[in-house]
């Protein structure tokens, strides 16, 4: 409002190298007291290397950081912190060991030897209440949601003195109603004089949090809005540097014979309480099954038990009619099954090896690949470039090692990996998950383009959005058992929501469409 | 019944003493993240400076200081390796284990007097003997713990204060989260190097004051391979622990009783071979890191530090 405000935050021309890799490329940035920034980008557009050269994190190779004016060197968390400036890391920075209040304190030189538990609980109740970040002080984190380790984290920066927050895409693990929360404490924080700098890649977050918004692209800064004075169609072409696609285009689905059946599948945890409970279920080859619910209600075990990774304890898994039930993973591999695990970074590729040598971990048996059990480098090297261009994998050269990629080209070269070896069967977990636009547009063609190929797709995702879009009929998971189906163009969300707390479908017909439902309820 | 009781439990707390300051030193320095496998070879130096300083210079102690100095030195040259050079830890361990084995088993044959070919075993020189406490050492079975030598009574007070700082200080509560999480750590403003490298030498000093008891008190002086093997009891324990120094006396109660329990039986002409009693403490370490293990793997909140045996370095990906 005020026209003569006085930057709280300005960076000058930050550049941040990797080896391979410039993250942040003369980027400036500026943050006025009360306000929200959105930084906006694709995945790999250097978001959050800038926050964590600001952070302390990171030492910038070239640019300077001014505070209230004044050039600050920022070397270490402690400086930064120092300076009031603290961030909530996309991965949490807290000791699942230890309890709210010890990570709270954690590092801090101020307070007595042996600390003051009690007046610092208090404190936090304090700040708690004020804010509403509702959390115990004394809980352990492993035994919090989520949601709450995020209020934990957001709690720690504030008892810490923070006046500029950063946030690194904090909605991305929060149900609506914790992102509507979370916008309400920023928004009490900002009223109160603090900033914060807010990274996302949703457009409409941008719209609902900030007051200005800065668009990064491939590390460069695109531009610098006043967020009332945009539009998300307008940040989406800005972020990507083309125009976006807000839906794919489908053609109607052409199922035809099956070629992935699971027949009353059990499954238990490693503590041996049943995670799979008797399901029952159909892939064809020319069709995208989706399979909708809450995480941790099975899904993740029904991927795993036909990829072989989990032991089935009843039923049957067939491929192709074949008995495919607790066989090995490489001859379910053989048998045409490929892979799009939810965990891309532990279970989808090996951070140390090279992109190439990622794009062939599964074809490398092969000929040309391998001739009379040796490798052959050239043809490594030929097909992995011919993978990089076909899939657009935006890395240095198929030699850099897979993981200074950003998250979605890591999940492109997996893509491009399973879909080069698929042969009948695509599961594909959470496939778009922490990806941005781009890339989330090209897997989602992908896998329809697989199922236009005949083969059959199984996916599985949070995403009700992706699921209506993508898939041709959806299964809803509860507690290990397989609540109802239904088609997706004629798709009812609040059906399907009330088939993902755990009602089958027919009840949920008649709660939803109401004719008997004073008798039912 | 109730005197063997006594004697065996006096026996045990004396044989348990070196096990708990190293067990602790090592808890210590893996709460860090560091896994340093050279106890062995640190225990054997630290009992060699001891037992050599204590021959030629009779004061007992500047050989205690001199012993956790030696041990502090070897943990140093392990954090070098292991914090700065990002070596492997557990080679690096081991090659401190080789070195302090060796290089203690050598310095064992060149610093004793010339009467004895320079050799040091079979010297004898002052040492920590049982001190009585009047009144206390004369109650049934507890009066054990009051005839004790100077080093045993420390961990009487080592015991409860390395259990108090871990838990309760704020230092304790940065060495955990350095163990644990060192990402975070470091983002909320810990220097985890500096951590580091405070607790892998403490640890050191711990296991070479340890060593020290061997030499001074529990069989003093010299001999080849005084430890037999301790050091590697040490790492056994610090798991059988859980990392809580507190428990560190149970595993050295539990160690030290089978060392008094079969050296009583030796003693008294029993049947059983003498190779399966000598076996007995090695045997009964593999039954308690494979029971604690099992009991681990059902219960997956305790265990060991989360990153224990990794390297650090912020900008890592």
């Amino acid at each position: 409002m005020e026209t003569e405000k006085k930057p709280i935050l300005e960076m000058r021309g930050i550049t941040k190298r990797f080896p391979g890799v410039v993250a942040n490329d003369g980027v400036d940035l500026e943050l006025f007291p009360g306000e929200v920034l959105a930084l906006l980008g694709e995945n790999g557009a250097g978001k959050s290397s800038l926050m964590n050269v600001l952070a302390g994190l990171y030492r910038p190779d070239e640019g300077e950081i001014y505070i209230r004016g004044e050039r600050v060197n920022i070397d270490s968390p402690r400086d930064a912190m120092a300076l009031g400036i603290g961030m909530v890391h996309q991965n949490f920075m807290l000791v699942e060991t230890m309890t709210v209040a010890e990570n709270i304190i954690l590092g801090l030189r101020d307070i007595k030897t042996v600390p003051d538990m009690g007046g610092i609980i208090k404190k936090i109740r304090q700040i708690s209440e004020h804010y509403k970040l509702k959390v115990d002080p004394k809980a352990y984190i492993w035994q919090l949601s989520v949601g709450e380790q995020q209020r934990v984290e957001i709690l720690k920066q504030i008892y810490r003195g923070a006046e500029i927050l950063i946030l690194d895409e904090p909605t991305a693990v929060l149900t609506p109603q914790e992102s509507e929360e979370l916008n309400h404490i920023l928004q009490q924080m900002t009223s109160e004089g603090k900033s914060a700098i807010f990274i996302t890649h949703k457009m409409e977050e941008v719209i609902d949090f900030s007051d200005w918004v800065r668009v990064l692209h491939q590390g460069k800064l695109v531009t610098v809005k006043k967020t009332a004075e945009t539009n998300p169609q307008e940040l989406a072409r800005l972020m990507v540097g083309r125009e976006v696609l807000f839906r794919i285009e489908k053609k109607p689905a052409q199922p035809k014979e099956p070629v992935l059946v699971l027949e009353q599948v059990q499954a238990n945890n490693e503590k041996g309480m049943p995670v799979l409970k008797g399901v029952d279920l159909q892939v064809r080859r020319g069709e995208i099954v989706g399979v909708a619910g809450v995480a941790g209600n099975g899904q993740t075990e029904l991927t795993e038990v036909i990829t072989g990774l989990h032991p089935v304890s009843g039923g049957r898994v067939l491929v192709d009619g074949k008995e495919m039930t607790n066989r090995s993973p490489l001859s379910i591999i053989k048998a045409g099954v490929s892979h799009i695990p939810s965990d891309r970074i532990a279970m989808g590729v090996v951070g140390d090896m090279s992109v190439a040598n990622n794009l062939v971990m599964k074809g490398y048996r092969k000929e040309p690949i391998t001739h009379s059990g040796l490798m052959n480098l050239r043809k490594i090297a030929e097909f992995a470039q011919r993978m990089v261009e076909l899939f657009r994998i935006s890395t240095p050269s198929t030699a850099t090692r897979v993981k200074f990629l950003s998250g979605g080209n890591i999940q492109k070269t997996i893509l491009a990996r399973e879909i080069d070896s698929c042969g009948g069967v695509l599961v594909a977990a959470y496939p778009s998950r922490g990806l941005d636009v781009g890339a989330t547009e090209a897997v989602r063609n992908e896998m329809v383009a697989q199922r236009d190929r005949d083969n059959g797709v199984l996916l599985v995702s949070e995403d009700l959005e992706e699921l209506l879009t993508v898939a041709d009929r959806i299964v809803v998971m509860f507690e290990g058992q397989i609540m109802g189906e239904v088609q997706s163009e004629d798709a009812n969300v609040e059906l399907i929501g009330l088939m993902m707390a755990g009602v089958p479908k027919e009840r949920a017909e008649k709660q939803y469409y109401g004719s008997d439902h004073a008798t039912d309820v | 019944m109730t005197a063997l009781i006594t004697s065996i439990l006096t026996i045990t707390l004396s044989a348990g003493t070196s096990l708990v300051y190293a067990t602790i030193g090592e808890i210590y320095t893996e709460r860090s993240g560091i896994l340093n496998l050279g106890v062995e070879g640190m225990m054997l130096m630290g009992a060699l400076t001891a037992f050599a300083t204590v021959f030629h210079t009779g004061s007992l102690l500047l050989s205690v200081i001199l012993a956790m100095a030696v041990g502090g030195f070897l943990a140093l040259i392990h954090a070098f390796l292991s914090i700065t050079m990002r070596a492997n830890q557990v080679v690096s361990g081991l090659s401190i284990t080789l070195f302090g084995t060796g290089f203690a088993s050598f310095l064992g044959q060149r610093l004793g007097p010339e009467s004895n070919n320079f050799y040091l075993s079979g010297m004898t020189a002052q040492r920590y003997a049982a001190v009585q406490i009047e009144g206390l050492t004369d109650l049934p079975i507890l009066g054990a713990f009051f005839k004790q030598d100077v080093l045993t009574y420390g961990i009487y007070i080592l015991i409860p204060l390395a259990w108090f700082f871990m838990y309760k200080t704020k230092h304790g509560l940065n060495l955990r989260a350095v163990g644990e999480n060192p990402q975070t750590a470091d983002a909320m403003g810990v220097n985890v190097v500096k951590l580091r490298y405070l607790y892998t030498v403490i640890g050191g000093m711990l296991v070479g004051l340890g060593g020290a008891h061997l030499s001074l008190a529990y069989t003093p002086g010299w001999t080849e391979n005084i430890t037999g093997g301790r050091g590697w009891i040490v790492i056994a324990l610090v798991i059988f622990s859980m990392w809580n120094p507190s428990r560190a006396i149970l595993g050295a109660i539990l160690f030290g009783g089978i060392n008094a329990v079969q050296f009583r039986l030796q003693a008294s002409g029993t049947d059983i071979p003498s190779a399966y009693l000598n076996m007995a403490p090695y045997v009964a370490t593999i039954i308690v890191l494979v029971l604690v293990t099992v009991w681990e793997s059902h219960n997956r909140r305790i265990g060991p530090p989360n990153a224990l045996g990794t390297s650090y370095m912020r900008e890592d990906k």
